[in-house]
């Protein structure tokens, strides 16, 4: 579904990324790992179109995202779910409001039930009403998540989604990624967390990937 | 048909949640608010003023069109000769419709504003006045001067364009000054409003940014700022409007003293007038809010 072809970026000191060629296929698990500064945030950001390539091209469904419109872009990602690394919420509003706004802004009804269903999968139902700052940091990772699956997303792509989280909540995080996945979802997760990738890989099929020298490789055994 | 109209159509709808989505900024809210109602405040004194100026210069036009006086100073034992002549000389006059001299009664009720009710109008050495009505043609102003300066020289004819003329032209362009005001103070909430928007869409960039992170077209995003705006802007020309009516209600009447100052306001169904400016008001801050927003989402990546 989400094809670099010879992708590179250029952040104006550098390259950050070279000759990247990649197909995550529909129901794939990717990890992306690294070392910090490699690019893998840049390499999420190039999936949904945040950001532009600066020599070859991102498709989805082969379709070249530079060739997109504005509004066919916020389509898009309807279609994308983002868990981001500082999860991105709208700290005026209720957990349960940010967690619905995909829905409410693209004028898609929210259900409450529905709502209610997804906020006690990932165990934030007694906090609905809380503003994002009183969550700890576990708690708004999760909420990321329940926010990124609400418009039932085609892909699921999460930064460091487990950068600030124990190791219980990490696993915690993780099943709910895995069980995402089962459901059809195409995951590609950054990390630097080897013993998540290992305990995933425990548990499902998952390819590794690692940028090293602004290159894309498959990750060895020793994963 | 309703494809151009569709924002406002969303607009005038509502979205509780959209309203929700862009915090509450007070000081945005009360610089728009305050703005729109000080605005409508004087949009409503400048359409008084253009109103009155219409006004004034209608009534002038309409009452001194047409219309000639000859005065005629002479002795009181000439006077009546001399009104005859004059007289004479007028029903000859090519253009004149109608012509007749005023009673002493007429002359004393024109003077009655000046020196009161008891003027002893035989004691004084007042000049008879006769009324000309001139027909559609008009009549020949110089040659019926150059006649009467022959055959009376006591009479002066007063046409009425020398002063009319500037009077009229004076309330036309008063007119004209209160509806460019008008436009002005249109153009001066429009820039205040679009700077307004600027600082609150600049103020709220990382909820722009997480609302175009989760798929929300600039349209929507925009629609959460236009809103608001309209709304402050709505309401703040609504308490500025009905502040500058009661203002010019409390102006006193026309006819205490009759002077154009004490005219300056509306009559009839002239007060609906006002009652425009609020949803011009809104109309102007939809505008310039949905330019500086849509302008705005268009410069951020």
């Amino acid at each position: 579904m989400i094809d670099f072809q010879n992708v590179a970026y250029n952040y104006g000191g550098g390259e950050l990324l070279t000759d990247i060629s990649l197909r995550l296929p529909p129901g794939s698990f990717h990890f992306l790992t690294g070392p910090s500064g490699a690019g893998k945030s840049t390499f999420l950001k190039l999936c949904y179109g945040e950001l532009h390539p600066t020599a070859g091209r991102v498709t989805v469904d082969a379709r070249d995202l530079r060739s997109l419109t504005r509004d066919q872009v916020a389509a898009l990602r309807c279609r994308i779910g983002v868990v981001h690394q500082d999860c991105q919420f709208l700290d005026h509003l209720p957990v349960a409001e940010n967690i619905a706004l995909p829905l409410t802004a693209t004028g898609h009804p929210v259900d409450p039930a529905d709502l209610s269903a997804l906020m006690g999968w990932v165990g934030l139902m007694p906090l609905a009403q809380h503003r994002p700052p009183q969550l700890s940091g576990g708690e708004r990772q999760r909420a990321a998540l329940a926010r990124a699956v609400i418009m039932s997303p085609d892909v699921i792509l999460a930064d460091e989604p487990t950068g600030n989280l124990d190791w219980d909540m990490s696993l915690r995080l993780l099943t709910l990624l895995i069980e995402l996945n089962k459901m059809g979802k195409t995951v590609l997760i950054a990390t630097h967390d080897l013993n998540l990738i290992r305990s995933a890989k425990s548990q499902v099929p998952v390819r590794v990937l690692r940028i090293r020298d602004r290159r894309l490789q498959l990750a060895g055994s020793d994963l | 048909m309703t494809r151009p109209l569709r924002p406002l159509i969303d607009l005038l709808a509502g979205d509780r949640t959209a309203d929700r989505i862009v915090p509450p900024s007070g000081f945005t809210a009360r610089l728009t608010s305050f703005t729109a109602g000080a605005m409508a405040f004087l949009v409503v004194f400048a359409l008084a003023l253009s109103v009155a100026a219409g006004r004034m210069a209608e009534r002038w036009s309409d009452a001194l069109a047409q219309t000639a006086t000859i005065r005629i100073s002479a002795p009181a034992a000439q006077m009546q000769a001399q009104t005859d002549k004059v007289l004479a000389i007028l029903k000859e006059t090519p253009g004149v419709a109608a012509a007749r001299a005023l009673s002493d009664d007429e002359q004393k009720k024109l003077l009655e504003p000046w020196f009161g009710p008891d003027l002893p109008l035989d004691a004084l050495p007042v000049p008879r006045l006769i009324d000309v009505r001139e027909t559609a043609t008009g009549f020949d102003a110089d040659g019926l001067k150059n006649r009467l300066a022959a055959e009376v020289p006591g009479a002066v004819l007063d046409d009425h364009t020398r002063w009319r003329r500037p009077l009229v032209a004076a309330a036309d362009r008063l007119r004209l000054l209160g509806l460019m005001s008008i436009l002005l103070i249109g153009g001066a909430t429009a820039a205040m409003i679009t700077l307004a928007a600027n600082a609150a869409l600049a103020a709220n960039a990382q909820v722009i940014r997480v609302l175009r992170l989760i798929g929300s077209r600039d349209s929507y995003i925009a629609r959460a700022f236009v809103r608001r705006f309209t709304l402050r802007a709505l309401s703040g020309a609504a308490a500025g409007t009905l502040a500058g009516m009661g203002a010019i209600a409390l102006m006193p009447a026309t006819d205490q003293a009759g002077s154009f100052l004490t005219g300056l306001g509306f009559q009839g169904l002239g007060w609906l007038l006002p009652l425009l400016v609020p949803p011009a008001a809104a109309l102007v801050s939809f505008a310039a809010t949905r330019g500086a927003a849509l302008a705005t989402l268009r410069r951020l990546t």
